[in-house]
């Protein structure tokens, strides 16, 4: 559903994505991992028109992305993004954050989307934080809500850009549980994470990209478990042995 | 001491009829500036080349030019482009135009200090710029822009007071007129200066209150 062919990306002199090629097929769990500056996120935003890439396409559910035209409206309502630091609006209660997108953009009767944001927000685990403010939420039960929010638009797939890097470490365990219910119900799901645990239990398939390139690719647990690349290898080993 | 609380019970109904148009002319001139100054600031973080160029343009012109000239400028001026103007549409129309650069700068300063994260969450649930500027930016940005624009409102309620040089029978001048016809110059101008004080002070205290709702949040 999501399709990105040789796509290049650069920021003034700097190329950050050097070809890109991948697809993500329904209700697929992708996550994409990779040292800081390798150009993860860039793809995520590129995915739903957060930025504009040079060359090449990248096609959701067949339509091609491109942020200056009227049709990234319609994209962004299929493909919900959830922020690395969460982004909820602090003058909003946590259910106006979830009910903003259906009510002021979707046109949906408030009384609809009222109702189904207090599921969403139990769905998650925040039933009695409907009132409270982002400010009065833990960092967890805040990107709890943001994946509410995400789910509220009724997307077909969620990019998730580093979802627990901003937490402090107790509270990863909340955020990725809900994200691994997602996965269980069939929700198309790309995430750019550093939880190798995570990608190795839910994802369906990794992608390990360095220096604007997709290095190695494949089943979660192949690529996790016995990367073929030694660029991959001494990345994993960094990662899971840091001292 | 006993003068001039003789000359206060005798001069002060004449003053309050300058106090009305005082604050009409503050009202009208606040309003006005501040549809003006949202207009320019929304113009100039549009985004769109043209209508951020030819605000920045007019701001910098409005901002080159004295209040006093602006005001001749629609009152002696215009009729002969064949738009008379009142003395109180005058000064009303010169001095919001005046200040219509500040609110803007000010809108402006608060506008851009909302973090690029929130409007990026916008732009991901779908919302154009408009619905983003209006459902999300705007409401922010008024807690910051709040103390600031407090003490627009005391400067705009000062400056009523050169509304008075195009025969606006304002606070000043109805001051200047007694005045002059009495010499009690002391008398007069300590009222008049006490009423202007009396009127920022509520302006003082709700600046106050919104800074501390600010420093609040």
């Amino acid at each position: 559903m999501i399709e990105l062919t040789n796509v290049h990306k650069r920021f003034g002199s700097n190329e950050v994505l050097k070809g890109i090629t991948a697809s993500v097929e329904k209700s697929e769990v992708v996550c994409i991992i990779g040292p800081s500056g390798s150009g993860k996120s860039t793809i995520l935003r590129c995915i739903n028109g957060l930025e504009s890439y040079d060359s090449g396409d990248i096609l959701v559910e067949g339509a091609r992305v491109d942020n200056k035209a009227p049709s990234i409206v319609a994209i962004r309502t299929q493909v919900s993004m959830v922020f690395q630091r969460f982004n909820l609006f602090p003058h909003r209660t946590a259910l106006e954050n979830v009910v903003e997108g259906p009510i002021y953009v979707k046109k949906e009767p408030p009384a609809q989307a009222l109702e189904r944001g207090r599921a969403l927000l139990a769905q998650v685990g925040l039933a009695e934080k409907a009132d409270a403010h982002p400010g009065q939420l833990s960092g967890g039960q805040q990107q709890r809500v943001a994946i509410a929010r995400a789910l509220a638009m009724q997307p077909k797939a969620i990019l998730f850009d580093e979802p627990t890097s901003a937490l402090d470490p107790e509270l990863v365990g909340e955020v990725l549980g809900v994200m691994r219910k997602l996965a269980d119900d069939g929700m198309t799901m790309v995430v750019v994470t550093h939880e190798m645990g995570f990608a190795r239990d839910v994802a369906d398939r990794v992608l390990f990209i360095d220096g604007g390139v997709i290095v190695e690719q494949g089943a979660a647990k192949s690529v996790l478990n016995a990367p073929q690349h030694a660029r991959t290898q001494d990345f994993l080993h960094r990662v899971l042995h840091p001292l | 001491m006993q003068n001039f609380l003789r000359d206060t019970v005798e001069f002060l109904p004449i003053l309050l009829q300058g106090v009305w148009l005082t604050v009409v002319v503050t009202i009208g001139s606040l309003l006005l500036s501040t549809v003006l100054g949202l207009l320019w600031a929304l113009m100039r973080v549009s985004g769109i080349r043209v209508l951020s160029g030819l605000s920045g343009g007019l701001i910098n012109v409005i901002r080159g030019i004295p209040i006093i000239v602006l005001l001749f400028y629609l009152y002696f001026v215009m009729p002969d482009f064949g738009v008379a103007l009142t003395a109180l549409q005058a000064s009303i129309i010169g001095l919001g135009i005046a200040y219509s650069a500040y609110q803007a700068e000010n809108f402006r300063a608060g506008i851009e200090a909302i973090d690029k994260g929130q409007i990026e969450a916008a732009q991901t649930i779908g919302m154009g710029w408009w619905l983003t500027m209006r459902r999300v930016v705007l409401p922010q940005a008024v807690r910051i822009v709040l103390p600031p624009y407090g003490n627009v409102m005391i400067m705009m309620l000062k400056d009523s007071s050169q509304a008075s040089t195009i025969t606006v029978a304002e606070l000043a001048l109805q001051g200047k007129l007694i005045a002059s016809s009495t010499f009690k110059n002391t008398s007069v101008f300590t009222l008049v200066a006490l009423m202007y004080l009396t009127m920022s002070i509520p302006l003082i205290l709700l600046v106050r209150h919104f800074e501390n709702k600010a420093n609040r949040k």
